[in-house]
């Protein structure tokens, strides 16, 4: 599958901060890349050198086979989509979509034509002669997403479009999005610090901390197969449970203060050495109720009811951990239940190295 | 009682700007309509004339003049000052070296006093010693900027000094309106590849037009009340080719000792501020009351 | 390294290069820049020649020999009318009339800002709106029945006088920038403070005034530069003895008798503006907010 977009030893600097450093970023055609981290990582920094909005200090950008490096943001097959989506608010929506088209002087019947086109796409017909303050969220995101679409872009790039909504407007605009990606098939780029938006929307998620991708890979992988202790307590939410214990090579178990917990069913990745320090992961919907040879007996300290779920807190060697339960489950303060930590599906880390083993 | 008596604190303090509104503001504009219908001359008498002070001021040549120069300086000083202002803020908004050096050079005739520009301005454009001699000294024989001497063209001095001083003020205000358009709106526009001048003119200034309408309107109110500016650059002259409806009252309430005409053409004055004022509040408040409610 | 870009693969930093734009650019602000520094700069020159230099000489060209004859003429001995004592005791008066007049006219602005803003009782608004009404109302309009107003109590032509005028005439917009900024303080402040008991006064002394030092230094400024400036009312209402610098400087230039001292004349424009220059260079910024506070209507 060939690349729409290649970011190539990327590196940026503001100042004397080095905000990007070497960087390497394959986006494959029509994939959709979440570009996911907190704020200060880079990820908005990254989108703006592609955009070509910053001017990059060291490496290539390349979209669609073509050396973009030194381009203007108006010659790189790119459209845009804003936090504040940007439409012009003196404007109608059909003089928003026209309006780049026009300052190049193109013909009034092909303008006549890509704007029809745009407006069925994104159902925006009867939309045309508002202005930008006359429209609901949903609608103005996809007038800023037809603006792109006018002008024939290859790229898309979103830039936090959702982080000003509500929660219930959020899961509807996120719904149109991954619609909009199934039906154009447009490569995008999108930059998040939501983990949920990451999670439903990419083909595949590049986590960023501090200017380095720190895994790059589809949202199942990611989840399910952190790459390192960053990534692991960055996605899931309620977020990973983590327990510091000491490796036992000789029984192949993790060592506590008072327990043992057998690593019988885990794949390593990197063989440890005795004795090391290991860092357990276990999310919550990976311990189970079973009273088997395995589990251990654990006192209810707290509950929290979410409705389909219910997530209730324990304490194993001190450290509060949380269990995710059926939102039916009908426990007290106090309980004694017994659990079982599903190995197979944990994540262990090295504690110096925090990397995955 | 007990609503008078509430809030006291607060209505005791605000007393002072009570009765001046009301004494000040209002009370000097009735006392001199009243006296406006009087044929006062060296002192306020209630000798009723009806209109015939009205009657004469419209029959006055002097008067006639000094309306029509208050039309050109307001045209001109208008433009001049929106046009220049804005075209500076533009300058400066352009991320250039140096852009508080420029800011300060821009705006420190605004904090000069109006006579200290007058007689500035006076003095460059004087005839015999001023700009014009230097062009000739320089070789250029044809070079005429003599403005001041010139009845037609005296007016036209007024309004460049005039612009000097304020086209800074006009720049901060839109500056300020500038400085307030969201990053985002030139992203979109760099990404579209819409150029530079295009994006000032047909994006941005739509979006500040709000400050444009408060300019226009801050404008506007200095234009009426110009005196000190014109007395030190022309005292009125060449003969009364710069004078002036300010200028007009105060010559009748001091020099001429007319002061039933000097009431009548202040009361003009002042319906002619009401005429420009009153739309601009009726548009601001309907305004606000339609996107308050939308 | 090759010179043609078309041979460079795009690496890393785009190369910059002066456009025609950019050099047109500077060109034009430098030219606008000459075009509003000029006048100054004639005033300068002016006033350090001599008037065989000033006659003969090019207006725009450096004095050939420095004179500074003008100088301690315009500050002492110039004629303002006929007193011929320089523009020294205008500046004594300018004094005299700004500082009273600043304190009493920022005063009371924000105690009329502080009162509209938490204490609004109904029809204070009416008021205000009628105050700010009078600000745009041109003084000729009322030179004369606030004459009338001030004989009647007997301060016409007086120091005090002319101190009521200024803040008579400062009220509105100081009012309306003091105003607006105690509308922007959290408003959670003042709910505190009156549960903590606080009443009126008590809060404006110990609450407001210590949070109001930004805008204070803006209506300072306004006012300074305002007032100082000041000429029209300066010459109706401040009394023969108390006649501003303004007032002093037009009285030494407009001479319909004897020789027109033109380095004097400019010596002693340079005089007048010192103050007001030296408040908008020091405050900068202040004074640019200023303006901006000004204009943005509640």
């Amino acid at each position: 599958m060939k690349n729409s977009v290649e970011v190539k030893k990327l590196a940026f600097n503001y100042g004397k901060l080095e905000i990007l450093k070497n960087l390497d970023l394959n986006i494959q055609d029509g994939e959709f890349m979440v570009l996911l981290g907190p704020s200060g990582c880079g990820k908005t920094t990254l989108l703006n050198c592609i955009a070509g909005l910053l001017d990059l200090n060291e490496g290539q950008i390349w979209i669609e086979n073509d050396n973009v490096t030194w381009k203007e943001p108006k010659d790189r097959h790119i459209g845009m989509v804003f936090q504040s989506y940007a439409l012009y608010p003196s404007m109608t929506v059909e003089k928003n979509l026209s309006f780049g088209l026009r300052m190049m002087n193109v013909s009034k019947s092909i303008i006549q034509e890509k704007i029809k086109k745009a407006s069925e796409l994104l159902q925006i017909g009867d939309l045309l002669h508002r202005k930008p303050s006359q429209l609901s969220g949903g609608q103005r995101q996809r007038v800023a997403i037809g603006r792109a679409l006018v002008r024939d872009a290859k790229v898309f790039l979103f830039d936090e479009p959702l982080s000003n909504l509500d929660a219930k407007l959020r899961a509807e605009l996120r719904y149109e999005i991954k619609k909009l990606h199934r039906d154009l098939g447009n490569t995008m780029i999108y930059v998040t610090h939501d983990q949920i938006e990451a999670m439903t929307l990419a083909d595949r998620i590049a986590v960023m901390k501090n200017g380095v991708i720190q895994q790059l890979d589809s949202p199942k992988q990611i989840y399910n197969k952190p790459a390192n202790l960053f990534v692991a307590d960055f996605i899931g939410s309620p977020g990973m449970n983590f327990f510091n214990g000491k490796y036992n090579k000789e029984e192949n178990s993790l060592s506590f203060h008072n327990s043992n917990i057998s690593l019988e069913n885990y794949e390593f990745e990197n063989q440890p050495e005795d004795t090391n320090s290991i860092v357990l992961g276990i999310r919550p919907e990976d311990i189970h109720l079973n009273k088997s040879a395995n589990s251990k007996e654990f006192k209810i300290e707290l509950i929290e009811p979410m409705g389909a779920d219910t997530l209730i807190w324990l304490s194993f060697e001190n450290v509060p951990f949380s269990v995710r339960l059926e939102g039916s489950s009908d426990y007290k303060l106090g309980d004694l239940i017994h659990l079982e930590f599903n190995i197979k599906r944990a994540s262990l880390f090295d504690k110096k190295s925090e990397k995955r083993i | 009682m007990q609503s008078l008596t509430k809030n006291l604190a607060s209505k005791i303090a605000l007393l002072p700007m009570i009765i001046i509104s009301l004494t000040v503001f209002v009370g000097c504009i009735i006392y001199s309509f009243v006296y406006s219908l009087t044929g006062s001359k060296l002192i306020p008498a209630l000798n009723y004339v009806g209109f015939k002070q009205y009657e004469m001021l419209f029959k006055s040549r002097k008067w006639d003049v000094a309306v029509e120069n208050i039309f050109i300086y307001g045209f001109v000083f208008t433009i001049g000052c929106l046009v220049i202002g804005f075209l500076l803020a533009v300058l400066i908004d352009q991320k250039i070296r140096g852009e508080s050096l420029f800011r300060t050079i821009f705006l420190y005739p605004y904090a000069m006093s109006f006579v200290v520009t007058g007689l500035v301005w006076k003095w460059v454009l004087n005839p015999t010693f001023g700009f014009e001699h230097s062009m000739h000294l320089w070789g250029f024989d044809w070079f005429k900027l003599d403005w001041l001497v010139n009845r037609e063209l005296a007016i036209y001095a007024v309004c460049i000094a005039a612009v000097w001083q304020g086209a800074g003020f006009v720049m901060v205000l839109m500056l300020a309106g500038l400085r307030g358009i969201d990053d985002d709106i030139w992203k979109s526009l760099s990404i579209e590849g819409i150029p530079k001048w295009k994006s000032y003119l047909f994006v941005i200034l739509p979006m500040i037009r709000p400050m444009v309408v408060t300019s226009i309107v801050l404008i506007a109110a200095g234009v009426v009340k110009v005196y000190d500016l014109i007395l030190a650059l022309t005292s009125g002259g060449p003969g009364f080719a710069t004078t002036t409806p300010a200028m007009y009252v105060m010559e009748n309430f001091f020099s001429r000792a007319n002061l039933g005409q000097a009431f009548a053409a202040s009361i003009i004055m002042f319906i002619s501020v009401v005429c420009i004022l009153a739309p601009w509040a009726y548009y601001e408040f309907y305004y606000r009351n339609k996107e308050a409610k939308a | 390294m090759s010179v043609s870009s078309i041979s460079i693969e795009p690496n890393g930093s785009k190369p910059k290069h002066l456009t025609i734009g950019r050099i047109g650019l500077y060109c034009f602000i430098l030219m606008c820049a000459l075009f509003f520094l000029m006048p100054l700069y004639v005033m300068i020159v002016t006033s350090l020649k001599d008037m065989d230099e000033i006659r003969s000489g090019n207006l725009l060209y450096i004095p050939k020999t420095l004179s500074f004859y003008a100088w301690p003429k315009a500050w002492s001995e110039a004629c303002t009318g006929f007193v011929c004592e320089g523009l020294k005791p205008g500046l004594i008066n300018s004094i005299k009339i700004t500082v009273p007049s600043v304190i009493v006219s920022v005063s009371l602005g924000a105690l009329n800002g502080y009162a509209l803003a938490f204490w609004r009782f109904k029809g204070a608004y009416l008021f205000f709106g009628l105050c700010l009404f009078g600000a745009f109302i041109p003084y000729q309009v009322m030179v004369y029945p606030l004459l009338k107003i001030e004989s009647a109590i007997g301060i016409y032509s007086s120091l005090p006088g002319i101190i009521l005028v200024h803040t008579i005439f400062g009220m509105p917009i100081l009012t309306l920038i003091f105003r607006n900024f105690y509308a922007s303080l959290p408003i959670d402040l003042f709910k505190a403070a009156r549960i903590d008991g606080g009443n009126f006064l008590k809060i404006f002394f110990y609450v407001i005034i210590p949070m109001s030092t930004p805008i204070t230094i803006v209506a300072v400024i306004l006012q300074v530069t305002g007032i100082w400036n000041d000429f029209l009312l300066g010459l109706v209402f401040a009394g023969r003895d108390n006649q501003p610098m303004t007032v002093q400087l037009n009285n030494i230039v407009q001479v319909d008798f004897g020789v027109a001292e033109y380095n004097v004349d400019m010596a002693a424009t340079i005089l007048t503006s010192m103050i007001p220059l030296a408040v908008y260079f020091i405050s900068g910024r202040w004074f640019v907010r200023g303006i901006a506070a000004g204009a943005i209507k509640g």
